[in-house]
């Protein structure tokens, strides 16, 4: 069997006395679009800052393509090749678009904190930078502070930022809240194109975004996964219906 | 990306890169013309001080405005660079060494990155509050040592030193003013250059990106850890060779150079000029240094003026003079900046009448509190005042008080003004 691209075992995380994250194993193969779904306060953000280092695990073992980073920093984890986004848009506001983009793609290529290169001369810097503003359709604001985009712009530029690096492994905490019908389509569409070729992994609450995107979900509940399937059968999984979809989605109009 | 689209971007930025070229040139000729424009001995010293704080502004500006940490111990890397200089230079003079004078800021700038390595690796750990705080401690620190450490810092009296001493390179012997400003206007040009050109390197940037939002940069391959300390590093060589030249200047180090003062003036002059703009810290050091110089010829109480112009300037322009110089830039694109001009001459008038009141009361208290010595009477702008009596007293009042209302009734006025044309600007590059 190969070895998957992110593998949870036996994730625990407690704040305090309460515990959160109640035993999770997960295993993502390379290459799947993998949601994980479930109600308010079950864990998914928790989870998510466990697996890219923003919180350390109380017990349990992560691995990324079967490398333990259990306890790494962030800036270690990310340079091993997982990027994610954030719920809340977590961007640079004072640099210019294209600036947020450039700095998220320096270390990856290689140029990390050189200090005898002028980036403007960087060429294959700038023609990333400007591919990814392309795709994230963002060429035209490209001059201007990320502080003053509109929420569905910055929410565009929240993923840019994540995929720019080139990591092979992307963590999108909810892309597409907050967004209008249409919105959300465009950033659907966007999300299938920068993930193409790799392992993508996100927490959702939009069941049409799920269904559309999703290769496996995995279900969290009070911090532990009651199912992890395709789409189909998590559909018609009792357990799942019972805690969480609710009988409207079993029955589809 | 059309082939077109990309010629153009590369012919924009060999534009910008010609601009650029063109801009120093033009730095350098200002260095080399001030001084025939200004050929008394105050006119030197003064701006030889100028560039000395041009370069220890801008040193500082790499923490607190590229970087986002805010020091109140900078001074600790200038003030040691200045000590190894001196100390270099009367070993060099001892030891007959050929050591041309020109290549000791070096010395400077190698002691300044030294104990920013040593005290950067303790301070840039975490950033926000608790880098400001080590900041100060170790300020605390250093300064409390150099009173202690008379062998190395001289205590109160300092150590002295000779530049013409050293090796006379081409006939210069640095005895005259003119010569040192030369060298201090040379080593500042190259250092803004270094320091404008790190701003453009992947360091440069991604210090940006921390002091916007850490936790992001962390999470796009960034150790924070090791940015701020970079940074760190960077701004104590650079703080070390202004301190150098100012060792060479004065001839002189002495505690105080070590201590709170610098720290808290070089904070105000990056402030006071404008953190969020390369050329703030070049005008507040050239403002505050010429205020400095100005200021404390014409009262005493200097130091007080200074603080009010800080308070002013944080409570309502941020961005200091270079932020309100770069608000108005759409305006005089845009050429409506003679709407503005009424308005503005109203409010500085106004302003200004304040001012007067106010300056005049604090005069008069300083001449009758315990510290002046001097007696009550004094000259207040070529008119003598005598602050015993009444007369004076109310027309401090007089004038601050009407002053400060209509200048209050006449903010909203020029925002007023402000926002309609500012408007109208942006209106007008929209069509």
């Amino acid at each position: 069997m190969t070895v998957p691209a992110l593998e949870l075992e036996a994730l625990h995380k407690n704040f305090g006395r309460v515990p959160i994250i109640r035993g999770v194993d997960l295993a993502i193969a390379a290459g799947e679009r993998h949601a994980v779904i479930g109600p308010n306060g079950a864990g998914k953000s928790t989870l998510f800052h466990l697996i890219s280092g923003r919180l350390a695990p109380s017990a349990g073992r992560i691995r990324l393509h079967g490398a333990d980073i259990t306890f790494h920093a962030p800036y270690e984890i990310n340079r091993r090749g997982l990027a994610r986004s954030f719920q809340v848009t977590n961007i640079f506001p004072r640099l210019s678009v294209f600036e947020n983009v450039r700095c998220a793609a320096m270390w990856a290529m290689g140029y990390r904190t050189s200090l005898w290169r002028a980036v403007e001369g960087l060429a294959d810097l700038t023609a990333r930078t400007e591919h990814v503003l392309e795709q994230i359709n963002l060429i035209d604001r490209r001059d201007l502070p990320a502080g003053v985009l509109s929420y569905a712009e910055q929410r565009a530029l929240e993923i840019g930022i994540t995929i720019v690096g080139g990591g092979d492994v992307i963590l999108l905490d909810e892309p597409t809240a907050g967004m209008s019908r249409s919105e959300t389509e465009h950033a659907v569409a966007l999300i299938r194109k920068v993930t193409e070729g790799r392992t993508l992994v996100m927490v959702e609450h939009d069941m049409g975004v799920v269904f559309d995107l999703a290769d496996r979900i995995s279900v969290l509940v009070y911090g532990q996964i009651i199912a992890s399937d395709t789409p189909e059968r998590v559909r018609a999984n009792a357990a799942v219906q019972e805690a969480y979809l609710g009988t409207a989605v079993a029955t589809p109009a | 990306m059309s082939a077109a689209v990309q010629t153009g971007v590369r012919g924009a930025a060999r534009g910008r890169g010609w601009a650029r070229t063109g801009l120093w040139l033009a730095v350098a000729a200002v260095f080399l013309v001030l001084p025939h424009l200004f050929p008394s001995g105050t006119g030197l010293t003064t701006m030889s001080l100028m560039a000395i704080m041009i370069i220890f502004a801008l040193s500082y500006n790499m923490l607190l405005g590229q970087t986002g940490m805010l020091s109140f111990g900078h001074a600790v890397y200038y003030g040691l660079g200045g000590f190894l200089v001196v100390h270099a230079m009367n070993a060099i003079i001892g030891e007959h060494l050929p050591v041309p004078l020109v290549v000791l800021p070096l010395v400077g700038g190698v002691a300044g990155l030294v104990f920013g390595i040593i005290f950067g690796s303790v301070s840039t750990r975490r950033g926000g509050t608790a880098f400001a705080m080590i900041s100060l401690g170790l300020g605390e620190l250093v300064g409390a040592s150099a009173l202690i450490l008379r062998d190395f810092f001289g205590g109160e009296d300092g150590i002295t030193t000779n530049r013409t001493k050293l090796l006379h390179v081409a006939g210069f012997n640095f005895g005259p003013q003119l010569q040192v400003y030369y060298l201090i206007a040379g080593w500042c040009l190259l250092c803004m250059m270094a320091m404008y050109a790190l701003t453009r390197t992947p360091f440069g940037r991604i210090c940006n990106a921390v002091r916007d939002n850490p936790e992001r940069a962390a999470f796009i391959g960034y150790n924070t850890q090791s940015v701020r300390f970079i940074a760190f590093c960077l701004a104590g060589l650079f703080a070390g060779i202004a301190g150098g030249l100012t060792a060479i200047n004065f001839e002189i180090m002495n505690a105080a150079n070590v201590g709170a003062a610098p720290s808290g003036i070089v904070l105000l002059m990056t402030y006071i000029g404008g953190v969020g703009n390369f050329a703030g810290p070049v005008i507040g050091a050239i403002l505050i240094t010429f205020l400095q110089v100005m200021l404390s010829d014409a009262t005493e109480i200097w130091q007080l003026y200074l603080g009010l112009l800080f308070i002013v300037m944080v409570s309502f322009a941020p961005g200091g003079i270079a932020g309100l110089i770069a608000m108005h830039a759409p305006v005089w694109r845009a050429r409506l900046l003679h709407r503005l001009l009424p308005a503005y001459a109203l409010a500085l008038l106004l302003g200004l009448i304040t001012f007067a009141g106010a300056a005049l009361a604090l005069e008069m208290a300083y001449r009758l509190s315990a510290g002046s010595e001097g007696g009550t009477a004094f000259r207040f702008l070529h008119v003598p005042v005598d602050a015993a009596s009444a007369a004076p007293w109310s027309l401090a009042a007089l004038l601050a008080v009407p002053g400060f209302l209509a200048f209050r009734r006449v903010l909203p006025i020029v925002g007023n003004v402000w926002a309609t044309t500012l408007a109208e600007a942006r209106q007008g590059r929209g069509r």
